[in-house]
């Protein structure tokens, strides 16, 4: 094991996650708004913001798939001395990590069942750059409208048309964190 | 003029105060030791131990000092503090046929490999106050025997070598974790079991005894109940073996049940399994009755509506934390709900008399 | 207690407890199943509650705790001590100063901003569990969005009184889905869950957590001819001289004379500094009452 693999967690655990969990929460809360999100220091190519996401949310009771290049050793390695998540195919992941083409096709993921739609998958979509302008959101945790880029539109559209049940997203950039989860109703600008 | 009341907090603390005044009694007599509670009132922190779900004697010793023996506020500090500790895995399945048995009896036959040993049981005792303990002197010795060596073979298996008791399948699947996982129903015989073997005694209790008075009745005999110590270990990664952690006191106890046969089995025997920390011979023999009244679908049995086949009443009642603290909460204050109510009631009287007596309704 | 963690769960449960609150905010309404912890007080006495918000403080968090509206009811003190000793975080009594409010059976009089968070402690989260006591049965009806049984159970209500008896845990519909219970707060409420804060609901005997984001849409089921209203003691508060607020009544002697008070009583403090006097109020002065 490469002793790399040992480092990038959290220094004080249940302070750190503590504030990375309210930042998340703030961002699924409300969608759209950008969230700083750190204390994980997780190996290339995952950002701060993912590996801290990680770190909050994940653990030996929550299935991981890792799409494209974020489906390598180092972060194999990273996951499994840091949270202990098993490693699995999209389709029994609770949370997905990687670029957004890494993620496709994005009817792979679990959507949860009629009777227990929290048992769906929730992505973490690494991107470039967060934008605050672009698609125009509406929903609840939106006042009125709000915006926000994203990788397209109808992916959203058709994950919103299957509320309650659906997929959640993060995005997720640097130490910068947004999310969109499946009751936003997504419009192109 | 009004004020409104304050010092919730001194009220409180005062409280706490004058509860452990209580909890110490009169001075002039001594206090009792967790030693004291370990050794003397055993049974007492089998159940603690049992119903808080932690294998800790002196813990649980501890509890029902501070709990002064009020028994399910014992295990509600056993489970509060179990919470908290790290969990550092699972330990492989217990082999209680390698049970080390201070006590192994059966009602099925009159004697069998491994012989019927009374051990230490109330059974024959005649219930008469004695007053001689009250004297607090020495006792006289018990008799020594060698003790046995070999293991004690399940008396359930003799049957099944004849094919005539239902086979249980062993399987490898790991068993879900009711203390770990959101109760999810329809259940599994594994989940039931836990929750029975946590279930408050008395629930588990009356189920068994409702069971025996015709609500769901299968007809069980003790196909075998032992007692005593088995060995507990865990799988270590690193070294790539199972070692002995320690050992612990249980009680074990197999129903053996009538059966006429049903849609999809032929008439055979089939049995109910009681499993329970410490010696809690009562509590093992309910959870093996109830654990059979609820495996009537695996059966094809019919569901008579009995309450001790209905899964969902009994895994959501068994645990006595989860029903004193609800049923205690209603002491909270429930004033803002009550006044909702007074205006509703008001409002509905006052159109009610409005219909039925105007001039009643005038006068009030 | 400093042998206990951060806010005194351990961190696996914290996370469990997080992503079901993340569930529970992407599915406004529904009830995320959780593995709710025996908590060091008893069930019914707030440990959903006191999960959610376990998972919820950071240490720069300022805390306030109500118990039906009051900061000096027993259980709302006992919780908030719990809090100060476990999580060390800053507590309050004031509404506009606290980040984190938990409750029971009340909402502030107060409008919350978008940086506070409310906590309801909940007993029965199953709007439904009155009317069809199997948990089977009643996730089916979510699950099919079935829910005549509830309004033929209003419906009824107005056949035999001439209206809704339904005074507090009045249900909701929230975004048009999830018919939802509010935690038993009274009808009055209703109408502020509506509002610019997060709101967490949690249910440890029952295993549940709830949520409702920002902004979101929350209905009081009712009739076109029997519209929801939200009811209030016909009075001012005889302290502060509020009329907007939810009133408790005092019975004052034994003649049974009453007066009407505020059951937020930081809303009626704060009214009081102002200014404010009731009918049988005094002017305020600080450290009096």
């Amino acid at each position: 094991m490469d002793a790399d693999v040992l480092k990038g967690g959290f220094a004080d655990a249940p302070i750190e996650a503590a504030h990375a969990f309210r930042a998340a929460m703030t961002a699924i809360a409300r969608p759209g708004k950008i969230e700083t999100l750190k204390g994980a220091v997780p190996p290339a190519p995952m950002s701060v913001a993912a590996g801290t996401l990680v770190l909050t949310l994940c653990d030996p009771d929550t299935p991981v798939f890792l799409a494209g290049e974020w489906d390598c050793q180092p972060v194999r390695d990273w996951i499994a001395f840091h949270v202990g998540a098993p490693i699995v195919s999209a389709a029994e992941a609770m949370f997905a990590i990687g670029d957004w083409a890494g993620l496709a096709p994005h009817t792979q993921f679990a959507i949860g069942t009629p009777e227990y739609p929290d048992r769906s998958a929730t992505l973490i979509v690494e991107c470039d750059a967060l934008k605050a302008d672009g698609a125009v959101l509406r929903g609840p945790g939106i006042k009125d409208t709000a915006s926000m880029g994203l990788p397209e539109v109808d992916a959203f559209q058709m994950n919103a048309m299957l509320f309650p049940l659906g997929l959640d997203f993060f995005f997720t950039s640097g130490d910068q964190v947004s999310a969109l989860p499946r009751t936003t109703k997504v419009e192109a600008a | 003029m009004y004020v409104a009341v304050k010092g919730g907090e001194r009220a409180i603390d005062n409280a706490h105060a004058w509860l452990a005044e209580e909890r110490r009694g009169d001075l002039d007599v001594a206090e009792l030791s967790i030693a004291q509670i370990r050794e003397q009132l055993s049974l007492a922190v089998n159940r603690v131990m049992a119903e808080g779900s932690l294998y800790d004697p002196d813990l649980a010793a501890l509890a029902i000092k501070q709990s002064r023996g009020d028994m399910i506020e014992a295990i509600f500090l056993i489970r509060a503090y179990r919470t908290t500790l790290p969990r550092f895995g699972a330990t492989a399945p217990v082999d209680t046929e390698a049970m080390a048995c201070d006590r192994r009896i059966s009602a099925t036959f009159k004697d069998a490999p491994g012989g019927q040993v009374l051990g230490p049981t109330f059974d024959y005792t005649h219930r008469l106050l004695d007053f001689a303990l009250a004297a607090e002197g020495d006792i006289p010795e018990a008799p020594q025997s060698e003790p046995r060596t070999e293991v004690t073979p399940h008396i359930t298996e003799f049957l099944n070598q004849e094919g005539l008791i239902q086979t249980e399948v062993s399987s490898d699947d790991v068993p879900g974790d009711l203390t770990r996982e959101p109760l999810e129903l329809p259940s599994s015989r594994p989940l039931r079991l836990q929750a029975l073997t946590r279930g408050d005694e008395g629930f588990v209790l009356s189920m068994a005894y409702s069971t025996q008075r015709g609500y769901g009745r299968n007809h069980a005999f003790v196909g075998e109940l032992r007692i005593g110590k088995v060995a507990v270990e865990m799988d270590i990664p690193e070294l790539g073996f199972a070692i002995e952690v320690g050992e612990i006191e249980l009680t074990e106890c197999e129903t053996v049940n009538q059966f006429q046969g049903s849609k999809t089995e032929p008439p055979q025997f089939t049995r109910g399994y009681g499993l329970v920390f410490g010696q809690s011979e009562r509590k093992s023999i309910s959870m093996a009755l109830v654990d059979r009244a609820l495996r009537w679908q695996e059966l094809g049995e019919d569901n008579m509506g009995a309450p001790a086949q209905d899964e969902e009443f009994v895994l959501y009642h068994s645990d006595n934390i989860q029903a004193t603290g609800f049923l205690e909460h209603i002491k909270l204050p429930h004033y803002v709900d009550f006044q909702s109510e007074l205006e509703l009631i008001r409002k509905l009287r006052r159109e009610a008399m409005e219909n039925i007596n105007p001039v009643q309704e005038a006068a009030e | 207690m400093s042998d206990y963690n951060f806010a005194y769960l351990d961190e696996q449960t914290k996370r469990m407890i997080r992503r079901a609150i993340l569930k529970g905010l992407a599915i406004p309404g529904y009830q995320v199943p959780f593995a709710s912890r025996e908590m060091p007080m008893p069930y019914g006495w707030g440990t959903g509650g006191v999960q959610v918000s376990a998972a919820t403080l950071t240490p720069d968090d300022t805390f306030k705790v109500i118990d039906q509206g009051a900061d000096d009811t027993t259980n709302a003190v006992s919780i908030r001590k719990f809090f100060e000793k476990t999580a060390g975080v800053a507590t309050t009594e004031e509404t506009s100063a606290a980040s984190v409010i938990q409750t029971r059976h009340r909402i502030p009089e107060d409008e919350l901003r978008e940086d506070q968070i409310l906590v309801y402690q909940v007993p029965i989260p199953e709007p439904l569990r009155f009317l069809e006591p199997s948990e089977v049965e009643t996730r089916k009806m979510h699950s099919l969005e079935e829910y005549g049984l509830m309004h033929v159970k209003l419906y009824e209500d107005i056949a035999k009184h001439g209206a809704i008896a339904t005074s507090y845990a009045y249900p909701v519909k929230v975004e048009g889905r999830y018919v939802m219970d509010p935690s038993p707060i009274p009808k009055f409420d209703n109408p502020k869950m509506e509002m610019a804060g997060i709101q967490l609901f949690g249910a440890g005997r029952e295993q549940r957590i709830y949520a409702l984001p920002p902004y979101c849409q929350v209905v009081s089921l009712d009739f076109d001819d029997f519209p929801f209203e939200a009811s209030k003691a016909d009075h001012a508060c005889d302290m502060c001289g509020a009329t907007d607020s939810y009133l408790d009544e005092v019975i004052m002697d034994d003649a049974g004379n009453r007066m009407f008070v505020c059951s937020d009583t930081d809303y009626c403090a704060s009214r009081r500094k102002a200014g404010h006097v009731g009918a049988q109020g005094t002017p305020f002065e600080e450290d009096a009452a």
